[in-house]
């Protein structure tokens, strides 16, 4: 923690920043995936290699190419002649606060699990991705797999969809 | 003596590393091996280059380069100081930064990638426990790169060849992970070392290289494939395709940043040869125990290049393929291929060591590869063909 952490963490709420304001869709989507990199990097600071890695592998190999694709393909990336502040500003701001709050909540009361910070340095816990993947496959499999089971059924249902206006248009 | 050979580059390392002060020891060791990593494989890029040229034409039945320097060997050179020299060119409509931004941001993230590959003993820049992860979820960033080259540029032939481009890699690198997964599975860690350190033992004097079992060589041919698919290589490079869309997604770069985009391809070419010879060709393990005295950085390198040579041989072999027969391939032969190769990994590494696991597991990956290619081809109702209007 310190000079690298602020260099990030200015980096993250940058890259967040300029995707909420800036006027061309796609520069909003390429500045999200800035705020993912930071995310990542902030992760891997943090000594949590899969975390970080994975964040990478699919918050920016799949995550960002979708937003984009999905920009390309329904309205192109012309900024709307109404600006680009949507009239429920003020209610997206009320839930993001409030996300915020309960994010907050959670991690500040999760503090009472780590050392306290004038105590001895304990050593510092070392997750290597082998232990994740025994505790996935292992103790929290049943989770895992009920994901997994969510997952195929979203795609089944996406592709039913997708087939389903293919053939009415025919 | 050999095995001061085999670690030439470390000693030498470490002997110009000794001359500096203490402190400043650890940060020159690593900006001398990032150096030497920006140095060699662009050197590579030049001589597969000059290979690929003179392979072509000699398949193609034609000289290939041969003005510059006796049998036109300065031809990299020649070509290098004309794209430095050239105009370089962004078109009016584009979006500048953007489109400055594309192929900086494709060599930066090819170049990560040689981070954690072991080029010899005691040769990996970064020994890293999720090694294959960080090389995996590197390799998925280039996707972006090409999106925004191709978005940029303002030109239908580049949106086309990036849209083609993307989703060619999203579907080409769910078998190239699903392939590695088997080796991970085997060998019970994502650290490239030990992976090497895995297949570099040998029976009889033959190695222990992944190839060499049945899982193990369907794991490669699919990789082969998906590693071909995900550079953009011929008999995959719809993306670029010439004859349709003029060069894909870099369409409108021209000077230095069209080279950059060339210098990316290849330098992800050799990168993922350099993955590939390291998951199943045993990375910088010598092919004979008799062989051990060669140095370890010659073995991978010759692997490497040995690869690049195939990747030539291709381009020069296989006609290019419909953008249909591109996605039908990889989501309805290499995708189950390689989920039934995870499943027949398992078996092998729970069947008891002996003649049985040998025949069942390459009993299964066969009649699989029978059946399905059977049953695919009979769907296309291959025959005499009719064209309606040539008749």
């Amino acid at each position: 923690m310190g000079m690298i952490f602020y260099v990030i963490a200015g980096l993250t709420l940058a890259g967040g920043l300029a995707a909420v304001l800036l006027k061309n869709t796609v520069h909003c989507a390429l500045a999200l995936t800035v705020a993912f990199a930071g995310l990542a990097l902030q992760f891997l600071e943090l000594d949590a290699q899969f975390a970080g890695f994975a964040q990478i592998l699919v918050y920016i190999g799949a995550v960002a190419i979708l937003v984009v694709f999905a920009i390309l393909l329904t309205r192109g990336s012309e900024t709307p002649k109404d600006g680009v502040f949507s009239r429920t500003w003020l209610a997206g701001m009320a839930i993001a606060a409030a996300v915020f709050a309960v994010l907050g909540w959670a991690v500040l009361g999760s503090t009472q699990a780590l050392p306290v910070p004038g105590g001895a340095p304990t050593a510092a816990p070392t997750a290597t991705v082998m232990q994740i993947g025994n505790a996935l496959m292992g103790r929290y499999v049943l989770p895992l797999e009920i994901v997994a089971l969510l997952l195929t059924a979203a795609l089944i249902g996406a592709v039913i969809v997708a087939m389903h206006e293919k053939a009415g248009t025919e | 003596m050999f095995a001061n050979l085999d670690q030439i580059f470390v000693l030498l390392k470490q002997f110009v590393v000794g001359l500096l002060p203490a402190s400043w020891q650890p940060v020159a060791g690593v900006v001398l091996c990032v150096a030497a990593i920006i140095c060699v494989f662009p050197a590579l890029f030049a001589i597969t280059v000059l290979l690929e040229r003179k392979g072509l034409g000699r398949m193609q039945n034609r000289y290939g380069p041969n003005r510059v320097g006796p049998y036109g060997i300065l031809q990299p050179v020649a070509d290098g100081i004309k794209s430095l020299t050239k105009e370089d060119i962004v078109p009016l409509s584009a979006d500048a930064v953007v489109h400055f931004l594309a192929p900086v941001f494709l060599v930066v993230v090819v170049f990560l990638g040689y981070a954690v590959l072991p080029m010899g003993r005691n040769m990996t820049l970064v020994h890293m426990d999720a090694a294959l992860l960080f090389y995996f979820s590197i390799g998925a960033s280039t996707e972006l790169s090409v999106f925004m080259a191709g978005w940029s540029s303002r030109n239908k032939y580049s949106l086309l060849g990036a849209m083609r481009a993307v989703a060619q890699m999203i579907s080409y690198e769910v078998p190239l992970l699903m392939s590695s997964v088997a080796v991970v599975m085997i060998t019970g860690s994502l650290s490239l070392d030990k992976i090497v350190a895995a297949q570099n033992q040998y029976t009889w004097g033959l190695p222990h290289w992944y190839i060499f079992t049945p899982w193990g060589f369907a794991g490669f041919v699919m990789f082969a494939i998906a590693a071909t698919a995900e550079t953009n290589r011929s008999p995959f490079d719809l993306p670029e395709g010439e004859s349709e869309l003029v060069a894909g997604y870099f369409t409108e770069y021209s000077g230095f940043k069209f080279a950059e985009f060339f210098l990316g391809e290849y330098v992800g070419m050799l990168s993922i040869s350099g993955l590939g010879t390291t998951l199943f060709l045993g990375g910088w393990s010598s092919p004979l125990a008799v062989l051990g005295w060669v140095p370890s950085w010659f073995w991978f390198f010759s692997k490497v290049m040995l690869s690049m040579c195939v990747y030539i041989w291709l381009r020069g072999t296989l006609p290019r393929l419909r953008q249909d027969q591109l996605m039908n391939f990889a989501w309805k032969f290499v995708l189950p291929l390689t989920l039934l190769n995870l499943f027949v990994t398992a078996m092998w590494h729970f069947m008891s060591d002996g003649w049985e696991r040998w025949v069942i597991c390459s009993a299964i990956l066969l009649l699989a590869y029978v059946v399905m290619g059977r049953s695919g081809m009979h769907r296309e109702h291959f025959g005499p063909r009719r064209y309606r209007y040539a008749d």
